[in-house]
């Protein structure tokens, strides 16, 4: 355990803890809109930032993000000093420019009382802002079939060569996962689109609900030691049979 | 080739080369660097070859024809040298080759007209060490560059190649050859100017399974060739630095990471890390010794942000060259999350220097915190252009007005941009500044991995300003708010007031934006990235006034800003009638002419051809 300063108060963290997580265990709001627990942090949307500093560092104070930085001993930490605050006031300023009808960040920006951006606003964008978790998220599920593409502000969410992507089992945590909903999917007569790809879902043999792609089926069988027949029945159904099974154990 | 196992075996095969090197009588060097291959010079190597050949004087021995690396004076290729008299010849053409041969190889005369003449002074020079140009240079980096076939292994080997590697294999213990670097004070010559043996100690003492090696060569900066220069015209040096390092921090594995712009640096990197191979240099057990290293060429797609450390490596691992955040170092955690030490060309390449000469000879040259020498490309509004290297401390005026031979046409100086994007303009009035890490960095600009632009009183600093930052804006990876979203917002304030369409308030708001840009941002591109806008407002604030109050540009660059207009020395001679691509301007014959502003594009073509000063920008 390290001993730390966060906003005045002395706390005690598991080391290896990034000052974010410290701080929210600590109720103290610190904003981050790329930020999972799922999946290392990243760093991307730099909300996060916050002041540390240090008794042993000669009075050097700086800003770093905090879903990154691990927690040390005898840290200062300021999430709200007027050099934060300007930062993520610009930053936010900067974001509702590039995506002025994205209503989580004009949440954010009413926060900071913001009403208006004080530069040229994009208009005809989508939604996506790059937080880049349906990218981290895909590779995590080992399968890593979408990526960022191009540079600066051309950036984007993208299969491989923009075709659809050959990685995909269409196991849709992109689409789940992504906080303004810009990943399009549709689950209609036991077939899943998604990225341009059409994957077969099956049927539950007891319920007949489609619930899951093949490929998905498949890759959790092989990878994780599933019998081939495991995904026959879906999880509510397995888990009534489950019931049943105890009842009968049991026998009330 | 010969493979050497032993020390004694590279002694025995630089001896003997040494023994054929005295019986050449002549070698000419013909440079093949990017500016004279652009300007012929592999017609000019191929007309030598057929000449020689005519003349059954071939025989690779007697006279010796070698393609070398960029020799330096760019401007003025192609260039020959003819060796051992140092004779150079410039803007040499094929038709030229024959009276060479005839002339100086066999009669040994110089030949006048080819020589160059230092536009500024109008003195001829035979012998290319007496020029200005390159009398005030000490070549460190360079020393080999535009002298030996860069494809050839024997070259390098003939003087002295290999030997340092060989001495540090055979009779240090790694802690000596990190030591040694200490002592010669070198620093990283990619732009940071960290202390390299600082860096190899850190990476020697982190824990991991694999340490790796890499070197950065994604010079990306506009305006700069040395590392290009240097992995073209000599790469053996920049693979034996990488070897005696590898052996000092205890690494198997190394990757040189160049952009596949840099065809022949790729070319070239690639064939001497297979000849190194070969000769044994590279692979198990070199010198017989348990130490085992080998090099491989990753490539990289051009991206400038891939010039950053953890960017860089991502590439090389194969991912999105996305920087991370450095709150671990990535000599402790880098290249596949292992120990890695990433230096740039020109500072591996300095390295079996310090090793051959001792450590006390770079640490003799410098400044007091910064030792050596550094390579830069001297371009812009100066006569001469070219690679250029340095003792550190030089003075911006040596180089600008002894080295470069001043600004073309005499015009007035106005500033030198160094440190690529990530650098600034240093204004005429620190003419004297000594070019060091310290001073540079002092004066709001930075070192840079080497690019110098000059500038005159035509160049309009608030469209320098918009130019870089239109490059970073493109060159940001987008990973991070701050960098992709605020450049942008900068580029459209800066680009607003070279249009006429400045707001109140927008200088305020230019700093207030670059100064959050620099706190926000995740990694030096976008840390750095409002420096030449800041440096220029720093120096030049009244002529980013002027475009906002007055909206006029001074130096008769922003085309919203400017109109062009005939004065009375108009003689009518019709030539800027003629350069007119859109029939803006009309007159008579000897009658003076007239611009239809209406009409005008404002593209300089008039102003460009006028003979007699008749064309005023306003």
């Amino acid at each position: 355990m390290v001993t730390l300063k966060i906003d005045g108060k002395i706390i005690q963290a598991r080391e290896g803890t990034m000052v974010l997580e410290a701080a929210r265990q600590m109720n103290i709001n610190i904003p981050a809109i790329c930020h999972h627990e799922a999946v290392e942090p990243w760093g991307g949307c730099r909300l996060c930032l916050v002041e540390i500093t240090h008794d042993d560092w000669g009075g050097w104070s700086g800003l770093v993000t905090s879903c990154l930085y691990p927690v040390e001993e005898g840290l200062i930490v300021t999430t709200a000093s007027p050099k934060v605050i300007e930062t993520r006031k610009t930053i936010i300023d900067l974001l509702l420019a590039r995506y002025p009808g994205s209503p989580r960040i004009q949440e954010l920006a009413r926060e900071y009382g913001i009403e208006k951006t004080s530069y040229v606003p994009d208009v005809g964008r989508d939604n996506c802002i790059l937080c880049g978790l349906c990218v981290r998220l895909c590779a995590g599920m080992g399968m890593a079939a979408i990526s960022t593409a191009g540079r600066g502000a051309a950036k984007e969410i993208s299969t491989p060569l923009q075709e659809a992507p050959e990685d995909c089992i269409g196991c849709g945590v992109c689409h789940k996962n992504c906080p303004t909903m810009n990943i399009p999917m549709q689950d209609k007569n036991g077939v899943r689109t998604i990225w341009n790809r059409k994957f077969e879902l099956i049927r539950c043999s007891a319920c007949g609900k489609a619930h899951i792609t093949r490929e998905h089926a498949e890759y959790l069988c092989e990878h994780q030691d599933l019998p081939p027949e495991y995904f026959e029945t879906c999880d509510q159904c397995k888990r009534l049979e489950n019931a049943d099974r105890f009842a009968a154990i049991v026998k009330w | 080739m010969k493979r050497c196992k032993t020390p004694a075996d590279l002694k025995k095969w630089s001896t003997g080369l040494d023994r054929q090197r005295k019986k050449t009588k002549t070698r000419i060097l013909v440079c093949s660097g990017p500016g004279c291959l652009a300007r012929g010079s592999r017609k000019i190597a191929g007309a030598f070859q057929k000449e020689l050949a005519a003349r059954k004087l071939d025989s690779k021995v007697v006279h010796k024809l070698t393609e070398t690396g960029c020799h330096g004076l760019c401007q003025q290729g192609p260039l020959v040298t003819i060796m051992p008299e140092h004779i150079f010849y410039v803007q040499v053409k094929p038709k030229d080759v024959p009276e060479i041969i005839q002339q100086t190889i066999m009669k040994g005369q110089v030949i006048e007209r080819l020589l160059h003449t230092d536009p500024g002074k109008k003195e001829k020079f035979q012998d290319y060490r007496k020029i200005p140009f390159y009398a005030r240079q000490v070549r460190v980096a360079l020393r080999n560059v535009g002298l030996i076939d860069p494809n050839d292994i024997e070259e390098y080997i003939a003087v002295g190649g290999y030997q340092a590697l060989a001495k540090v294999l055979t009779g240090m213990k790694p802690e000596k050859v990190i030591d040694m670097v200490a002592r010669s004070g070198l620093r990283g010559k990619g732009g940071g100017g960290f202390p390299t043996a600082k860096k190899w100690k850190s990476g020697r003492d982190a824990p991991g399974e694999q340490t790796y090696i890499i070197c950065n060569g994604d010079e990306g900066d506009p305006g700069a060739f040395m590392d290009r220069a240097i992995m073209e015209g000599d790469p053996h040096s920049v693979i034996e630095g990488m070897i005696i390092g590898a052996y000092a921090v205890g690494s198997s594995q190394g990757y040189v990471y160049v952009r596949q712009e840099y065809p022949l640096a790729v070319k070239n990197m690639q064939q001497a890390i297979n000849d190194a191979r070969k000769a044994g240099f590279l692979g198990d057990r070199i010198f017989g010794t348990p130490f085992c290293f080998d090099i491989r060429v990753s490539r990289g797609g051009g991206a400038f942000v891939c010039g950053e450390s953890s960017a860089l490596m991502r590439s090389v691992e194969g991912n999105v060259g996305e920087p991370r955040a450095k709150y671990v170092h990535s000599v402790k955690r880098g290249l596949f999350d292992q120990p890695t030490i990433l230096n740039n060309v020109e500072t591996w390449n300095n390295v079996p220097y310090i090793v051959s000469e001792g450590p006390e000879r770079l640490a003799s040259m410098g400044t007091k915190k910064s030792k050596g020498t550094k390579a830069f490309c001297l371009v812009g509004k100066v006569r001469n252009t070219g690679l250029i290297e340095i003792p550190m401390g030089t003075t911006l005026r040596e180089i600008i007005y002894e080295i470069g031979d001043g600004i073309i046409r005499d015009r007035p100086f106005k500033g030198v941009q160094t440190g690529g994007p990530s650098g600034g303009v240093v204004p005429n009035s620190l003419l004297d500044l000594p070019v060091d890490f310290e001073a540079l960095t002092r004066a709001g600009s930075m070192m840079g991995s080497g690019g110098m632009i000059v500038m005159d009183d035509r160049t309009c600093m608030v469209d320098v300003a918009k130019y870089f930052l239109h490059f970073l804006m493109e060159e940001s990876c987008g990973k991070c708010v701050p960098c992709r979203e605020g450049l942008k917002q900068l580029h459209n304030i800066v680009d607003g007031i070279t249009r006429g369409n400045a707001g109140n308030g927008d200088l305020e708001k230019i700093e207030n934006l670059s100064r959050s840009i620099m706190e926000g941002s995740l990694c030096a591109l976008g840390k750095s990235a409002p420096n030449p806008v800041l440096s220029t407002l720093q120096y030049f604030r009244p002529e980013y006034e002027t475009h906002i109050e007055k909206k006029k540009c001074p130096a008769g660059v922003c085309k919203a800003l400017i109109t062009y207009l005939i004065n009375d020395k108009c003689t009518g001679c019709t030539l800027c009638v003629k350069a007119c691509a859109f029939d803006a301007i009309v007159g008579k014959k000897k009658k003076m002419h007239k611009i239809l502003e209406d009409k005008c594009t404002r593209c300089g073509a008039c102003f460009a051809v006028c003979k007699f000063d008749a064309i005023e920008i306003d």
